[in-house]
């Protein structure tokens, strides 16, 4: 099939459709409401079942129902709209039912902005909702991966009977680029094992989140954080960029990572050798590849378009074993790639460790910028 | 003492398929036990065992699961409406329903089952109302009466700080999409008998394929209204019965030509 120009929010909910979904329940939010306006039209339009929900509460319990049906079921939301849906992924995940959420992230807290941001890394990275369990969350850089990611979301999340989140910000939502389609996939027919059908007695199913029994409930916990141990062992996913010769690393996610790497591409062109390590998974966090990076490397600067929240993750991994810097921008504004090789020209020109939190010190060289 | 030969006799009364012949943790007099015996009766009777799926909610009812025999799915506080949502657009052909109390229905999911009755989601609702949070020891409602006493409303319910009961049942019947709402009581056996066919019809309603039907039945909390069970069931009849009258609120035409 040939590259076509999709829109970010279209082409994830196509894909979704190609990849045998069978039932959509969504809510509008800025800056997702393409993937809702375009599952309207085109699930019904292939016998599937498309509903508007009455809020973010009721779009996620609706998949609660749809996912315990054992169909392929998804939703799609915004930042506030994420936070509304906490509830209803914990509840999901206790019950271990397969789903896939897209959160296309803006700024916040609160109501915040419409903008691009990556203010829900530590909501769903570190979260979901109350309780010990883990989303798997991966963050693609543009709207072909994003195809490509939420493509593949469905059979990793039934794989694990998992919440599978695809976490973009709103720029990739909203910018059209060239993409490839994957292949249309049968729709299941077969009802899973698991899943409740309308049968009595002896074939009956129940599925439930809630067991009043403390050593029963430790020890589901314990099966889904095995469950989990199995995701790290196999999801991990990343991208490096210039690495080989590298001596500054930066490290960043999604479109914080795709910028970055234009900032790299101009620094290489200069004679500065750094690189770009991109997590493509942030829930398996790929771990091992920034252990290497801080064993073998003197500088890292972590870019994000949040407050440095995935800087805290990088923080626990180096151990300060190697100097790492911060750059962020907050709010719903993102960097320049400008800004990330003035950084990176800084570090060059002076790598020695830095003395403090990089937060601390990313602050002090923001703020003026934030204020001009 | 005469043994009986029950062999040539007619069976009339007998425990339904559809309930798990285990006892239930609800309080000794409490209403839950007749209503579940009605789904239970009704489902076996219209022979929709072997496709149906319940939607348990959060409340005292949140182990309704472990009671009916056949596939069950339990719900967030007050979301019920939206799960059996999805169960029911991604199985139309099964038959869907939720079973809720006062505070899980109309307090924290007033939002959720506005919205299901709006849609004429083709859902049946069986909600019980006993004017109180029974489950976390008896707080006060939605549904609690002006100066009851509650564990959250010591001095009584003071509608000036409160406000006034809210009427499901007269609010849902203003939906257009609501095909069957009603209110029946459980207090006394003839009031039982009626909430049966109310619950038949709401059945009828969705194998119909007409929509939305709810049944609200009145129910006694006799533990967290501190009465003896015989008190508790007529302080249901002479305080909450004027407050709540029983009535069909809403009936699809093609339901009230149906004989139950």
């Amino acid at each position: 099939m040939a590259k076509e120009l999709w829109k970010g929010n279209e082409a994830f909910a196509e894909a979704a459709i190609r990849a045998g979904l069978q039932a959509y329940f969504g809510y509008p939010i800025t800056p997702q409401t393409e993937a809702l306006e375009y599952m309207s039209a085109r699930m019904p339009e292939l016998g599937r079942v498309f509903l508007q929900a009455e809020s973010e509460l009721g779009a996620i319990n609706m998949v609660y129902g749809a996912a315990a049906t054992g169909v392929r079921t998804m939703t799609s939301t915004s930042s506030p709209g994420t936070s509304l849906m906490m509830e209803g992924l914990s509840y999901i995940a206790a019950t271990e039912l397969p789903m896939v959420l897209v959160d296309v992230v803006r700024g916040g807290p609160g109501l915040g902005t419409i903008s691009p941001s990556q203010g829900d890394y530590n909501q769903m990275v570190h979260g979901g909702g109350h309780g010990d369990y883990y989303p798997i969350v991966m963050a693609p850089a543009g709207v072909q991966e994003t195809v490509d990611m939420v493509y593949g979301m469905f059979d990793i999340a039934e794989k694990y009977r998992s919440i599978g989140v695809v976490m973009l910000d709103g720029s990739i939502g909203q910018m059209i680029e060239p993409a490839e389609m994957p292949p249309m996939l049968e729709v299941r027919k077969d009802i899973p094992e698991w899943a409740v059908r309308g049968g009595a007695g002896k074939d009956k199913r129940i599925l439930t989140s809630i067991n009043l029994d403390p050593a029963e409930m430790e020890k589901m916990n314990l099966r889904l954080l095995k469950r989990w141990k199995e995701v790290e062992k196999n999801e991990v996913r990343f991208a490096e960029y210039y690495m080989d010769d590298a001596k500054i690393a930066i490290i960043g996610n999604g479109t914080a990572g795709r910028i970055a790497l234009s900032a790299v591409r101009t620094a290489r062109a200069a004679g500065i050798p750094v690189g770009l390590l991109r997590p493509i998974s942030l829930r398996p966090f790929p771990v091992q590849a920034v252990q290497e990076v801080a064993a073998q490397l003197d500088n890292i600067l972590v870019v994000e378009m949040n407050a440095g929240m995935m800087l805290e993750d990088i923080l626990k991994i180096v151990q300060g074993k190697t100097s790492v810097e911060f750059y962020g921008r907050i709010g719903g504004v993102m960097p320049y790639p400008e800004e990330i090789l003035a950084e990176i020209q800084r570090i060059a020109a002076n790598p020695a460790p830095i003395k403090g939190h990089p937060r601390d010190l990313w602050m002090e060289r923001i703020e003026p910028v934030i204020n001009q | 003492m005469v043994a009986l030969d029950i062999k040539d006799m007619e069976i009339v009364y007998r425990h339904p398929d559809s309930l798990v012949d285990i006892s239930t943790h609800y309080c000794p007099g409490c209403t839950h036990g007749i209503a579940h015996r009605l789904v239970a009766e009704v489902i076996d009777e219209m022979g929709l065992a072997k496709r149906t799926i319940g939607v348990a909610s959060v409340g005292c009812s949140a182990f309704s699961y472990n009671y009916f025999d056949f596939d069950f799915v339990q719900s967030p506080h007050g979301r019920a409406p939206a799960m059996a949502t999805g169960v029911k657009r991604s199985r139309p052909d099964r038959i869907v329903f939720t079973y809720q109390g006062d505070g899980d229905m109309i307090s924290i999911g007033a939002g959720e089952i506005i919205a299901a009755a709006g849609r004429g989601e083709n859902i049946t609702v069986i909600f019980l109302n006993n004017a109180n949070y029974g489950m976390t020891g008896g707080q006060m409602a939605p549904t609690t009466l002006p100066g009851m006493k509650t564990t959250s409303s010591p001095n009584g319910r003071d509608v000036e700080q409160t406000g006034y009961p809210i009427l499901a049942s007269e609010l849902l019947a203003t939906q257009q999409g609501a095909s069957y709402i009603a209110r029946r009581s459980l207090h006394d056996p003839k009031n039982i008998r009626m909430a049966k066919k109310a619950i038949r019809l709401a059945f009828e309603t969705q194998v119909r394929g007409l929509g939305f039907s709810m049944v609200e039945l009145l129910s006694t909390c006799p533990t967290n209204w501190h009465m003896t069970p015989a008190n508790a069931t007529k302080w249901l009849e002479e305080k909450m019965l004027p407050y709540y009258p029983i009535g069909d609120y809403k009936v699809h035409p093609e339901l009230s030509e149906l004989k139950v």
